[in-house]
């Protein structure tokens, strides 16, 4: 039995910790809150120079050919620091789609960039307040040109291309790799709950888009996208959890009220003892799913929806009661709380919600018992 | 990341498993149990079969693997014991009878006991051929075991005892027991106590069954009336009973076992052959997000409890963090049983086997769950030792500490 990540994976997350400990503290994570920037350049040339861009990313595509593992470690501390940059979307979305399903051109013209540091990626996917799923789409292809509003798109206003569901007829759909500085593309930033994710409304209006993947199995490749980005986003989620339940414990063993530490009180401690047990929880079921992505393994689909659902609830709950713990200044815009308050809500949504990978994974467990 | 066995390992798991597939029958579902499959035959799971199991047992090497070989161990790490809990719990094997003893007395007596009486013990401990028990809890000293009030007064070469222990697990079987009791009550609460083993056949003890709401006994209350104890049997020093009783309670974190009931597998069986108003069970949301939220917890339990055992492996203690198994497992029970019941709505409250799915379970569960989360610590006693061990906090603010025990409040 070996259900832990290797020595050399740990000190990746160390050499990680201590990097973004410097260069992504809470007072740079506040830049971009406050400022008009939709991310830290410095931050991310600083990450590229690091490698971690091309983590998975195959050595003959010009990444280090490491596995996913060590992509989990590094979503992690990214996790844990609420580093603003645009990872998520260009390697758990972007890069992955293209080692899916892109063609050996579209690898060759992309991946390469991308483990630079040098291109970001994105998925244009949802279009409004409402579920993503094939029979909510209205952008349509029609001759590899692309007609249709997406909003939010995860760092849409910033990226240099775009993986994009879209319609081709009556329940067809098919991916598209758009290039957001090609003719046909307008952008525009929309404000979201969490400012240090940047996020935008991306109009196309016959914008010509290459095919990715098979025609007509858009659908299947997302779903077998957002399995492989669930698993990632999961340990960004158990970073941010494990960070606001150490912010917690820390203030509730320095404040003192009714004459002693409130982390004295059963009503706080019992609080944060179920903070634990839901990050414990959540660590368990990301590392199966970091183990099922690894391997490609037929537990994936199952594993990715279990570990989706325990981290966004974990990272939720952890965010939420850390306001509570710390009373009034919890509330506050100078306290950091709220940091880890909004980057729970919008990675528990980012890929769907809990309720509906919920529904997800019953009806895996179901096709795995018939 | 694997989940895979060490070479020493695995050659250990396949002789566990031939030798329970040789020497007891393989379960057909989880959470099957003798009276399950042979509902009637009285005295299937007694006493004496229990016994007969144990000394093939202990005879084959595999009732105490980490105890030193000389007491008839093999001196494995932990991790063995693990396997072979593992192995086990695919088979119907008496439980219940022999974990207290040699989980947790034994390792006490051999933390504290002459070479002699170890000697005298610890074989016929493991081969069955005697039974201990657990004189700890009382009426007024449960989570709070050191309130302990049960009096033990030096006569002599003697201890004389007297007073009432409760939730003592097999008492009405056992043979040999372990006992703490106040030696001093002027003393502070945890430093007038003073750790005993002792034969239960002696003269003065009285033991009465306890019947639980699920109709079933596996407690008793333990009266003492001037019961005589050789000072021999003392175990520690006088008045360092609580540092005894501590190692004692050390080792049932490694003996407690996987709760029994129904678990996943059984509801989400339940849900897909049940139909509901509105069709099949497993086709209503609520019903599916219910199942997606215990699906969750189980694999978290299952999954953690593989982060332990990857500890164990490499040589390494588990810590307090192994706790959030029971306190994510006993309430888990307890809301299975009562889900399942709501999914058969008018009709769960039927407890007839003949008519209740899966033989009545989900209902015995609801009637059996309670006790899951109050025994070997409650789920409040669980989130003080994360919150305290794991996380660091401060104990609670104690107002009995320091004084002598016999000036402390006492419960109504």
């Amino acid at each position: 039995m070996n259900f832990d990540f290797s020595a050399d994976q740990k000190a990746l997350r160390d050499q990680a910790r201590k990097f973004l400990s410097e260069h992504a503290s809470s007072t740079r994570v506040r830049r971009i809150l406050e400022g008009a920037a939709p991310y830290d350049a410095e931050l991310w040339r600083g990450m590229g120079e690091m490698g971690w861009m091309g983590t998975a990313i195959p050595e003959p595509h010009g990444g280090a050919g490491f596995g996913h593992l060590e992509l989990c470690v590094i979503a992690e501390e990214l996790g844990r620091s609420l580093a603003p940059t645009p990872f998520a979307s260009t390697i758990y979305l972007a890069a992955e789609a293209l080692m899916l399903a892109g063609s050996d051109a579209q690898k060759k013209r992309w991946l390469p960039r991308i483990a630079q540091g040098e291109a970001i990626g994105c998925l244009a996917l949802a279009e409004g307040p409402q579920v993503a799923t094939p029979a909510n789409l209205s952008t349509r292809a029609e001759s590899s040109r692309l007609t249709g509003a997406k909003v939010p798109v995860a760092d849409g206003d910033v990226a240099d291309f775009a993986i994009v569901l879209a319609t081709e007829g009556a329940g067809r759909a098919s991916l598209f790799l758009v290039d957001l500085k090609g003719p046909g593309v307008t952008r525009a930033v929309v404000a979201t709950v969490d400012p240090t994710r940047s996020h935008a409304r991306i109009a196309l209006d016959r914008a010509p888009g290459e095919p990715l993947g098979t025609a007509g199995q858009g659908w299947p490749l997302t779903e077998r996208l957002l399995d492989r980005a669930a698993v990632l986003v999961a340990f960004e989620q158990l970073g941010g959890a494990q960070a606001a339940l150490e912010m917690a414990r820390e203030y509730a063993l320095g404040r003192f009220a009714f004459g002693r530490q409130i982390a004295s009180f059963q009503a706080i401690k019992h609080k944060l003892a179920d903070m634990y047990v839901g990050v414990e929880l959540a660590r368990s079921n990301a590392y199966y799913g970091a183990w099922a992505l690894t391997k490609d393994a037929p537990e994936l689909p199952v594993a990715a929806a279990a570990a989706r659902v325990a981290a966004s609830e974990a990272y939720y709950q952890a965010a939420k009661e850390n306001i509570q713990i710390h009373g009034g200044m919890g509330f506050t815009w100078e306290f950091d709380c709220h940091l880890h308050y909004r980057r729970a809500k919008l990675t528990g949504l980012m890929l769907g919600s809990a309720r509906r990978w919920k529904d997800l994974l019953v009806s895996r467990l179901e096709a795995g018992a018939a | 990341m694997d989940f895979d066995d060490t070479r020493e390992e695995a050659a250990f798991r396949t002789e566990a498993r031939q030798w329970l597939a040789a020497h007891a029958e393989p379960k057909r579902g989880a959470f099957e149990t003798w009276q399950s499959r042979y509902p009637g035959r009285e005295g299937w799971d007694g006493l004496e079969r229990a016994k007969a199991f144990q000394s093939k047992k202990a005879e084959a090497g595999f009732a105490a693997l980490h105890w030193p070989a000389e007491w008839g161990g093999r001196a494995l790490p932990p991790i063995y014991q693990v396997i072979y809990s593992q192995e086990e719990s695919k088979f119907l094997v008496p439980r219940g009878y022999f974990e207290i003893g040699l989980g947790m007395c034994m390792p006490t007596l051999f933390a504290y006991g002459t070479e002699s009486q170890k000697q005298r013990y610890a074989p016929a401990a493991l081969r069955g051929d005697e039974v201990w028990c657990q004189l700890f809890s009382e009426p007024g000293a449960g989570s709070d075991l050191a309130g302990l009030r049960t009096r033990a007064q030096r006569d002599g070469d003697d201890w004389v005892i007297n007073g009432q222990k409760i939730w003592t697990s097999g008492a009405h079987w056992a043979d040999r027991a372990i006992l703490v009791a106040r030696s001093d009550p002027k003393a502070a609460k945890h430093k007038g106590l003073t750790f005993f083993f002792l034969d239960m056949k002696s003269a003065g003890i009285e033991t009465r069954r306890i019947k639980q709401i699920s109709g079933a006994s596996h407690f008793n209350e333990v009266y003492f009336t001037d019961v005589r104890i050789p000072d021999g049997q003392r175990l520690g020093t006088v008045g360092a009973g609580w540092g005894v009783a501590i190692t004692t309670l050390m080792n049932e974190r490694l003996t407690s076992g996987d709760l029994r009931g129904p678990d996943f597998e059984e509801i989400f069986g339940l849900a897909r052959a049940t139909t509901l108003e509105d069709g099949p069970a497993i086709a209503n949301a609520a019903v599916r997000e219910r199942l997606a939220d215990l699906y969750v917890k189980t694999q978290g339990v299952r999954l953690t409890r593989f982060r332990t055992m990857t500890a164990l492996s490499r040589g390494e203690t588990p810590g307090p963090e192994n706790s959030i198994g029971k306190l994510v497992n006993a309430p888990k029970a307890q809301e299975i049983a009562s889900f399942a019941m709501d999914l058969l709505d008018m009709g769960g409250v039927v407890m007839d086997k003949d008519v209740a799915p899966l033989r009545a379970a989900f209902q015995e569960s609801l009637l059996t769950s309670p006790g899951g989360r109050i025994a070997a610590g409650t789920d409040e006693i669980l989130r003080n030792i994360i919150a305290e061990r794991v996380l660091g906090l401060p104990q609670d603010v104690r107002v009995d500490r320091d004084l002598p025990f016999d000036q402390l409040p006492t419960s109504r």
